[in-house]
């Protein structure tokens, strides 16, 4: 007797879980998809929307770089090459050369805390596909520049205020370790 | 209108070439006509609709992007296919190999010679149509061992197995569903089986008595584990056996076993119709037409509601796939033999001792019935109200922001 009672419930439950079931998937099959059709059907591009603090492909300033290769020395992996030469006729120092190999780039952010004027910066940039590896390397030096040299009492130029204020700004908020 | 085929070959040659050439001719021109222009697109778009369907049921879009809402999709699958290096393992059977695909294939458009699309419109009327139909498809099943045993390959040899013994089990079942129609029809042909029925629901049989109708989720049950669908897609389960018996096959073979698949959804739902839910019939008059007057508007309109049917049973078993998981083996095989079989025979025997007691059918008896449906449909579809407004995850349609 026992058997059939079973019998009887295990077909009722069979039965019931099914239809329940069924009315599940059949709300959702009307309900809205929550897929973000990345990258081209989507209202707003994903960079604008990522947080500040997000550390994404880095970017250098070189307009008030300073050359002293801190970021380069404090890279854990070496994916930072900064060449530095004297020329001759402005007795000044010139970037010849400031690669960062986003192949290697592990993004732990100790180049941007290490910076002393926020040049070096994670943007919100994240889309690095390329053929070639070598396309990966971003060169930020194209012709010799002279090196940042900050002036004592402040900038005058106002281009230059505005980019040494972003810079601070970016140390103060985001590149400065929490406590 | 008693228009078949072989009037049609025998007035464009008249005389001139032997009957039976004639009839052969027929067979291959309506094979190729069948294949290219309603099997292979069904099956294709069955297989972007499937997609569709389950990506929905899943919260998320689906192929979108082949042609407009993604339905080329499946030409895009089939150029990817063809242009596919076909591997035949060095160890296979190659003969056997080779063949397989094409066994299956045949097992499943051989099921098109006795689908009635409408009152003229079927291939060939045989006077054992359900019969032949249960044998043609149980070909499937050679060609799904064969492919499973040439492969030389554990999974394969499993898939192949479970299929045969999932396939030889669940025939069973369907077959004693399909004798409760036969009793109550009194013939085997497809088109005797739909005549017998009529265009409104108290006229089908899926609602001549409560019998019937659980017969009828018997035999559409047995028809998905017979067509290896979720969640009876044991010989293909792909946790367990990698692909089953399609593990070896590559390129045009992999596909024909998926053609098969999918364009088989057609073919069960078109079973189903035919026997249960009246198949083509439709009002004698419609809006003060009267359709024999019209026969071209009378045939697109068999075509129409036939397709329906069949098409929405389709449906049901996309949306069951996207439902259920797998059973295991041993719960399969519990399922058919335990329950499954003996329920059959309780409605066959059901059938038969009502058909006794009221020969002609009980009108009280087919509306409670019929009543007693819309109820539960009634009861889930505001099981489905309930569940879209009580959803505990809100619609959050932008995760990024």
């Amino acid at each position: 007797m026992n058997g059939i009672i079973e019998y009887c419930q295990n077909v009722r439950d069979t039965v019931r879980s099914i239809f329940e079931g069924m009315t599940i998937t059949f709300s959702h099959f009307v309900r809205k998809p929550s897929t973000v059709q990345y990258p081209d059907r989507i209202a707003q591009q994903v960079q604008e929307t990522l947080p500040l603090r997000y550390r994404g492909i880095l970017e250098v300033d070189m307009d008030i770089c300073t050359g002293c290769l801190a970021c380069e020395r404090v890279c854990p992996i070496n994916c930072i090459a900064i060449g530095i030469e004297m020329n001759a006729e402005t007795k000044q120092r010139d970037f010849t050369l400031f690669d960062i190999d986003i192949c290697k780039c592990m993004y732990c952010g100790l180049c941007m805390e290490a910076c002393p004027t926020g040049s070096i910066r994670h943007t919100q940039e994240f889309e690095g596909a390329c053929n070639n590896p070598a396309g990966l390397v971003r060169h930020f030096i194209t012709e010799k520049v002279p090196l940042y040299k900050p002036k004592k009492g402040g900038e005058t130029e106002p281009r230059m205020i505005q980019k040494v204020d972003i810079g601070k700004t970016y140390m103060d908020e985001i590149a400065e370790p929490e406590n | 209108m008693d228009f078949t085929v072989q009037d049609l070959i025998a007035t464009l040659l008249p005389g001139a070439v032997p009957a039976a050439l004639g009839y052969a001719l027929a067979a291959v021109a309506v094979a190729f006509a069948v294949l290219s222009f309603f099997v292979a697109p069904l099956a294709g778009v069955t297989s972007w609709l499937e997609r569709r369907v389950w990506a929905r049921m899943q919260s998320r879009v689906g192929p979108n992007r082949v042609g407009p809402q993604g339905i080329l999709q499946w030409l895009a699958d089939g150029v990817k296919n063809i242009q596919k290096e076909d591997i035949i393992p060095a160890s296979a059977d190659r003969k056997l190999f080779l063949l397989a695909p094409y066994v299956v294939f045949s097992g499943f458009l051989g099921a098109f010679v006795v689908i009635p699309f409408g009152s003229w419109l079927i291939p060939a009327d045989l006077n054992i149509g359900i019969l032949y139909l249960l044998a043609i498809t149980s070909l499937v099943v050679v060609g799904i061992l064969m492919a499973g045993w040439s492969s030389n390959n554990k999974w394969s040899l499993l898939g192949g197995m479970r299929s045969a013994a999932q396939i030889v089990s669940y025939e069973i079942p369907a077959g004693v569903a399909v004798l409760t129609v036969i009793f109550l029809s009194g013939t085997l042909s497809m088109q005797g089986i739909i005549k017998a029925q009529g265009w409104a629901p108290w006229d089908w049989f899926i609602f001549y008595n409560p019998f019937t109708l659980v017969a009828f989720f018997l035999f559409f049950t047995a028809a998905l584990a017979e067509g290896n669908r979720t969640p009876f897609d044991i010989p293909e389960a792909e946790s367990e056996l990698v692909a089953g018996y399609v593990t070896e096959y590559s390129g045009m073979r992999f596909l024909f076993f998926f053609f098969a698949e999918w364009g088989n959804l057609y073919v069960i739902g078109a079973i189903a119709a035919t026997l249960f839910l009246g198949g083509w019939q439709i009002p004698a008059t419609i809006f003060g037409v009267t359709m024999a007057e019209h026969p071209l508007l009378k045939g697109v309109l068999e075509f129409a509601v036939f397709f329906v049917k069949a098409y929405f049973w389709a449906f049901v078993a996309m949306w069951v796939r996207g439902t259920l998981p797998r059973v295991r083996v041993d719960q399969l095989m519990a399922m058919c033999w335990k329950y499954m079989v003996p329920m059959s025979f309780i409605c066959l025997f059901g059938t038969i001792v009502l058909l006794v007691i009221w020969p002609e059918g009980n009108t009280a008896l087919t509306m409670a019935t019929l009543a007693v449906s819309c109820l539960i449909v009634l009861y889930f579809m505001w099981r489905v109200v309930y569940q879209i407004m009580h959803s505990r995850p809100t619609l959050y349609l932008k995760p990024y922001v």
